[in-house]
């Protein structure tokens, strides 16, 4: 089968797009089933470093990429499934993943089923994120895949409640779903045992959480709306997403446990959108913070605007706040590359539509005064047909010191570019 | 007093319920008749449901489509307003929900909703001149315009036609000057509009190709926005409509972003 993937890949990317557009690839027995939905792209884009890594390819992202995505509606009830196909250059690999496996019901009128693979997001940030512990793919984030990449799928059961008083999410995960952090492969990173860069002279290894119903996770939201404000809280039962601990003794890195509880609240205010969003993390195997292996307790705080400036133009800042507690006994122990006790993060963000829409310049940038560092992510995107687009981009890092957040990435700055065909 | 005075002659006029009455030899206040058209065109039925197709055309010919499924639900005739817009085509776009809650008057709350990233963002209220989906069509031509925000005045009574003038309360907010809109003088359907820059051109017109008669109600069934200097043309056809289904007020909540009702079904 793995041999097979790359034929059938560059099969379906070369005759994928040859079909008129008129017919599209849907075969005329699932058009015609009026409860039955096939649709798709095939998506091809590279890019590379702007500077040399001397622990990295030159070459950030070379791929060719077919998504299926399969909808049947039934009477009370949609079972999805969306895969991809990839051929990665950068890895010499063919790879199939199922992005969403999952069924939709209603077993009462006031309930809501989701069962199965699938994407979740909640919270009020704008590629930030307070209480938002699902997982999220970085590595695709920052090298120019599609932004649907940054969120990665979770194995769940999601049970919704709709009251007048107030609606419920529960979401239960049997075993852990980690995003997918930067562990050298493709990404350089500071590693702090080494005090230096690292990238794949030292893949990062983590002990995966894995034990079926033990290492299992529990996410819940309760939600109204007041008028026209939205208003959440958020409780998490779980471990840190990113392995934020280790083990001394294999240098392994390790999900400690974490619980989060949390609060949001977003409407109107002064012609545009404004955001509040705040969440305690509790780290528990590390709360009296003596521990220099496992990450603090913190309280995060999100506060954000969002404003059309002009016809076609909307502008958007945000403030984040990472504030480490007991940050005396992590002081004592953590060496030169120690962290602030408080990380402030501003972003901007600015995005115009020009050609009837069709045009979408996009700049979106995050920086931090007290890391001194920050990341820019431009964007030009280009409709040149109802099933043509093309892309282009950058994902600029840049810091004063090698440690930081973002600083540490400065040599995977890189420049993308991709073409895509819907159908 | 001036507005109750219009609410009981409306009342009255829906009362005798006949379709001529607007062809009587009595014309109507031009009050009377901006808010019969705003009722006719954007507040028939209770609720309504239409499958609409945009076809965009640039001033080079390229075409574009846009397939999406609307649900509109009234909670006062002339006043609040809910929609849902599911979008079918593009491929890119399908699966995305638009979401208003109307209050004229006062700041609409929209909400946009992304399945890809299961996201739903709140859009800040923008101005309603905007392009509708990249079509010739504007925010407002698919929902409304307030009624109070032009001077209206009566210009021409046809056999079959009220000619309006429109002149923006506040210019600097729109595009235009004014608009002259044509209003039927038996449906009460807008039925055409032509706009005029600030230097009195002439440069955009809308205007209703098919009307049926759907459910007792007159309705336009396909509409052409042209743009009139720059080139360029987006006709809308409505399919499958349908009035007072019962669509529920729940269905326009954060639970159907997430999960489309079988309302957007067939």
């Amino acid at each position: 089968m793995k041999r097979l993937l790359p034929f059938l890949i560059t099969l379906f990317g070369l005759l994928a797009p040859a079909v008129p557009p008129a017919v599209g690839v849907t075969p005329s027995w699932l058009a015609d089933a009026d409860d039955l939905e096939l649709r798709g792209f095939v998506d091809a884009r590279a890019g590379a470093r702007t500077g040399s890594d001397p622990y990295e390819k030159d070459v950030s992202l070379a791929e060719t990429r077919l998504q299926l995505d399969l909808n049947w509606f039934k009477e009370r009830a949609v079972f999805k499934f969306k895969g991809d196909l990839v051929g990665d250059a950068v890895t010499d690999k063919a790879e199939a993943a199922a992005r969403e496996i999952n069924l939709l019901f209603s077993p009462l009128d006031f309930v809501d089923v989701k069962l199965g693979r699938q994407i979740l997001t909640w919270g009020t940030g704008d590629l930030l994120f307070v209480n938002d512990l699902f997982p999220k793919d970085w590595e695709s984030f920052f090298v120019g895949r599609d932004s649907e990449y940054l969120k990665a799928p979770a194995d769940v059961l999601k049970t919704s409640l709709f009251f007048e008083a107030v609606n419920i999410d529960l979401v239960y995960a049997p075993v852990f779903n980690g995003s997918i952090f930067i562990d050298g492969s493709r990404l350089s990173y500071w590693n702090p045992n080494l005090e230096r860069l690292a990238g794949r002279d030292f893949i990062l290894a983590d002990r995966e959480r894995n034990r079926f119903l033990k290492d299992s996770e529990f996410a819940l939201r309760l939600y109204r709306n007041i008028g026209s404000v939205e208003t959440a809280i958020y409780g998490y039962s779980g471990f840190w997403k990113t392995p934020e601990g280790m083990d001394p003794a294999t240098a392994d890195l390790t999900y400690p446990r974490l619980n989060v509880w949390g609060a949001s609240a977003r409407g109107p205010f002064l012609a545009g959108i404004a955001n509040i969003e705040t969440g305690y993390y509790d780290s528990r195997e590390d709360r009296d913070g003596g521990d220099p292996l496992v990450r603090n307790n913190e309280i995060r705080l999100l506060a954000g605007f969002e404003k059309e400036l002009a016809v076609n133009l909307t502008g958007s800042v945000q403030y984040y706040l990472e504030w480490m507690q007991k940050y005396d006994r992590y002081r004592r122990t953590a060496g030169l590359s120690a962290r602030d006790e408080y990380r402030h993060v501003v972003t901007l963000r600015l995005t115009r539509l020009l050609l009837n829409q069709n045009l979408t310049l996009s700049f979106f940038a995050y920086y931090s005064p007290t890391d001194e560092d920050g990341y820019l992510r431009p964007s030009i995107r280009y409709k040149i047909t109802d099933q043509w687009a093309v892309e282009g981009g950058g994902n600029i890092f840049f810091g004063n010191a090698d440690h930081t957040f973002f600083g540490q990435f400065e040599n995977n700055s890189n420049l993308y570019a991709g073409v895509r065909r819907n159908f | 007093m001036k507005n109750l005075l219009w609410r009981l002659i409306l009342l009255l006029a829906a009362g005798t319920a006949a379709p001529a009455a607007g062809l009587g030899t009595e014309i109507p206040e031009v009050a009377e008749i901006i808010e019969r058209a705003n009722l006719a065109a954007y507040y028939a039925g209770d609720d309504y449901r239409a499958e609409v197709t945009m076809t965009i055309s640039d001033a080079q010919g390229r075409k574009r489509e846009r397939e999406l499924v609307m649900l509109r639900r009234d909670l006062t005739d002339g006043g609040e307003q809910k929609f849902y817009l599911y979008f079918n085509k593009p491929g890119d776009v399908r699966g995305m929900v638009f979401m208003v809650h109307k209050r004229p008057g006062g700041e609409d709350d929209r909400w946009l909703y992304l399945p890809a990233l299961d996201l739903v963002r709140r859009i800040a209220a923008s101005d309603k001149r905007t392009s509708f989906v990249g079509s010739h069509f504007v925010y407002e031509d698919v929902s409304g315009r307030g009624i109070e925000e032009d001077t209206h005045e009566l210009v021409e009574t046809t056999d079959s036609h009220f000619l309006l003038k429109s002149t923006p309360r506040n210019p600097a907010a729109v595009e235009f000057s004014s608009y002259t809109l044509w209003i039927d003088r038996v449906t009460f359907l807008p039925v055409k509009a032509e706009y005029y820059d600030r230097q009195d051109r002439l440069y955009r017109r809308i205007e209703a190709e098919a009307v049926e008669t759907i459910q007792d109600r007159p309705t336009i069934v396909r509409s052409r926005a042209q743009d009139l200097a720059g080139g360029g043309e987006t006709v809308t056809e409505f399919t499958g409509i349908r009035y007072d289904l019962g669509i529920d007020d729940t269905i326009f909540t954060e639970r159907y972003l997430r999960r489309p009702p079988a309302e957007v079904r067939r």
